[in-house]
């Protein structure tokens, strides 16, 4: 005479990583994490830890594992042909502007 | 003007849930870990609010302030069930308590739900909508429990403790379908047993009394805080 | 701007330069071996006293004398004990596990502030703990914003906007009183003299800046007394407007400097205090001590370890 569903695995201590989005439109944002046994826990906490006064419009709950981190970026060369800081167009203005008599 | 057997009956609720919202409040800072002891503020929260409106709804009718019906009445003029007085700071009993309590209110509100007075239907469903919340933190904690021996065993006594308290939450007509619906999600052996009905008053809401009114009872009636 | 910019250095005088300069440095980055250390010490003596203060005002909670007080006062001890919750997530981050943390704070082992080991005796102490204690602790949260250490600098912003309805509580609470009877002007004068000493000890002893190790590593960005002076500055007129007197008859603003004279506090005492002899410490660890040991099931049973 078991609970209905049969029986279930113990919970585990899980970091579960909260983002909100602070009103619709805009993104969601990493907030913190809560410490919980299951999803159920977790989406318990994370409405109470960040959303008990009405402050976030939604929330995503991830757990920490779930996340792939990527912290490192390679540009050994320093390629600023796709970048806004690669293009420094005054001196060419300038030379254009005193050809065609605008200066 | 509503009569004196519905505003009764309405403040048997209310007592219920400020009575029920103290017992809660007194896991404050001491609950088993951070996160619930955050979670288990607000449900103590939500009960007091729930109290709060309904003594609003029934001081109208009676020419008083809900500060007055929560606060300066006499311990034997309150009309909360003894399960909500009893002191059990321990967390399978307040597990417990709060899945047996929870699981009768939601009869109970769902009866006010259908009611004709427009108002106390109107505050009904408000309240059933948050209570909705605290029977999913109820069944999580239920499931979480039942699913370890030690959990088990330990939900198990406390129910069984509680189990006359809890039957005298509500009235013969609806404790049969209540008693149903607990036996069903806990699985557990209940048989049925002699109710604690309300006027039955603990000693233990008279301590209670005791504490939640010692400010107020010290100074005149009518004083600002 | 390239990667590197952004990299934070790995040798600890380039990494003191580096959080000098306004660095910030993530759970990710590496960091010396010393500034983790005081790191961890550091929040987690904020964590403990967020949890240590709850202990002397949910007593209070259940003695309050309206339903809108019993819920505000609800409301803000439920905000102390989710701070403590954002910041022992942050120390288990850095490496020490809130088991530990938490093990260490009833044993004694590590710290709380002076504050949290004296009694609450009236309802008068629940307002000038809310007006007044509050107040000390937002100032010292505020220069907490610009920490180095990113993670701890971004959970006091989440902490400095709950905390901003604390203070409107107390001052709400304080005003009722000042407004009402004799006796109740009477409570808030009596709690603001038994408080005044532990909000002097508050910010600590003067530490000058360039010696304070906190400071060095911009953990914090204020020095002791600067919090202190901008606390009378913000506090002591607001007090006097009630008529309230303030217990310490020295008290004056150099109105030329700027700065407020007052009877040097008792160090020692503050040290005493903190260090686990205050009147109130040995009862209140026990009580956790207690609870914790009563609820030790619940973890076993709910929260059991990866494996």
């Amino acid at each position: 005479m078991g609970a209905p569903g049969g029986p279930r695995r113990g919970g585990v201590n899980t970091v579960y990583e909260v983002f909100r989005q602070e009103r619709k439109g805009q993104p969601f944002q990493h907030a913190g994490s809560v410490v919980a046994p299951d999803r159920a826990f977790a989406d318990v906490y994370a409405r109470e830890q960040y959303g008990r006064r009405g402050e976030s419009a939604a929330l995503w709950v991830v757990p920490r594992d779930a996340i792939v981190e990527i912290d490192e970026f390679v540009d050994e060369l320093e390629r600023n042909y796709h970048r806004v800081d690669g293009y420094s167009l005054k001196e060419k203005l300038r030379e254009a502007r005193a050809r065609a008599g605008t200066a | 003007m509503r009569e004196r057997r519905e505003l009764d009956r309405l403040l048997e609720i209310a007592d219920d849930e400020l009575i029920l919202g103290w017992r809660d409040s007194e896991w404050t800072g001491i609950a088993p870990f951070l996160e619930e002891d955050v979670a288990f503020s607000s449900i103590a929260q939500n009960e007091i609010g729930h109290a709060r409106a309904l003594y609003e709804l029934v001081a109208r009718e009676l020419g008083t302030s809900a500060d007055e019906l929560a606060l300066d009445r006499r311990p034997e003029e309150y009309r909360c069930a003894p399960l909500v007085e009893l002191r059990r700071l321990e967390w399978a009993r307040t597990i417990a308590r709060h899945f047996l309590y929870e699981t009768a209110d939601e009869i109970r509100i769902a009866a006010l739900k259908a009611s004709d007075d427009a108002e106390v239907a109107g505050l009904a469903a408000k309240i059933d909508r948050e209570e909705a919340y605290h029977r999913m933190h109820a069944e999580m904690w239920v499931d979480r429990l039942l699913a370890s021996e030690e959990g088990r065993a330990k939900l198990r006594e406390a129910v069984e403790e509680l189990w006359p308290y809890a039957s005298g939450v509500l009235d013969e007509e609806l404790r049969p379908r209540w008693a149903e619906r607990v036996r069903d999600r806990l699985g557990f052996d209940l048989p049925d047993a002699e109710p604690v009905t309300r006027e039955q008053h603990t000693d233990e809401l008279r301590e209670l009394w005791e504490e939640m009114t010692m400010v107020r009872r010290s100074a005149p009636a009518g004083t600002s805080w | 701007m390239s990667a590197r910019e952004q990299d934070v250095p790995r040798n600890e005088q380039e990494f003191l330069e580096y959080v000098r300069a306004g660095g910030q440095v993530e759970s990710y980055d590496w960091m010396p071996d010393d500034y983790r250390r005081k790191l961890i010490k550091f929040i987690e003596m904020h964590g403990n006293s967020e949890l240590m203060g709850v202990l002397p005002e949910r007593e209070w909670i259940l003695r309050a004398p309206t339903l809108q007080r019993k819920l505000a006062l609800t409301a803000k001890v439920q905000d102390e004990v989710g701070h403590a919750q954002l910041i022992y997530r942050v120390v288990e981050d850095l490496g020490k596990p809130r088991e530990a943390c938490l093990a260490d704070l009833v044993s004694g082992r590590s710290k709380f502030h002076n504050v949290f080991h004296y009694p609450t005796r009236t309802w008068g102490d629940v307002g000038v703990i809310a007006w007044l204690v509050d107040a000390a602790a937002i100032i010292s949260q505020k220069a907490l914003l610009k920490c180095s250490y990113a993670p701890y600098a971004r959970i006091m912003k989440k902490i400095c906007w709950e905390e901003s309805f604390h203070i409107l509580h107390g001052r709400d609470v304080i005003l009722t009183m000042m407004n009402g009877t004799d006796a109740q002007r009477e409570l808030v004068q009596e709690a603001l003299n038994r408080w005044w000493g532990p909000l002097m000890h508050f910010h600590g002893n003067p530490i000058p800046a360039e010696d304070d190790p906190m400071v060095q590593w911009r953990i914090k960005s204020q020095a002791n007394e600067e919090a202190r002076q901008q606390f009378l500055d913000g506090y002591v007129p607001q007090i006097w407007e009630l008529g309230l007197t303030v217990p310490d008859p020295a008290l004056r603003k150099d109105e030329e400097t700027g700065t407020w004279h007052y009877t040097e506090p008792d160090w020692d005492e503050l040290k005493a205090v903190v260090t686990g002899h205050g009147p109130m410490t040995e009862e209140r660890l026990g009580f956790r001590r207690v609870t914790r040991e009563e609820t030790e099931w619940v973890r076993r049973a709910v929260l059991a370890e990866a494996a």
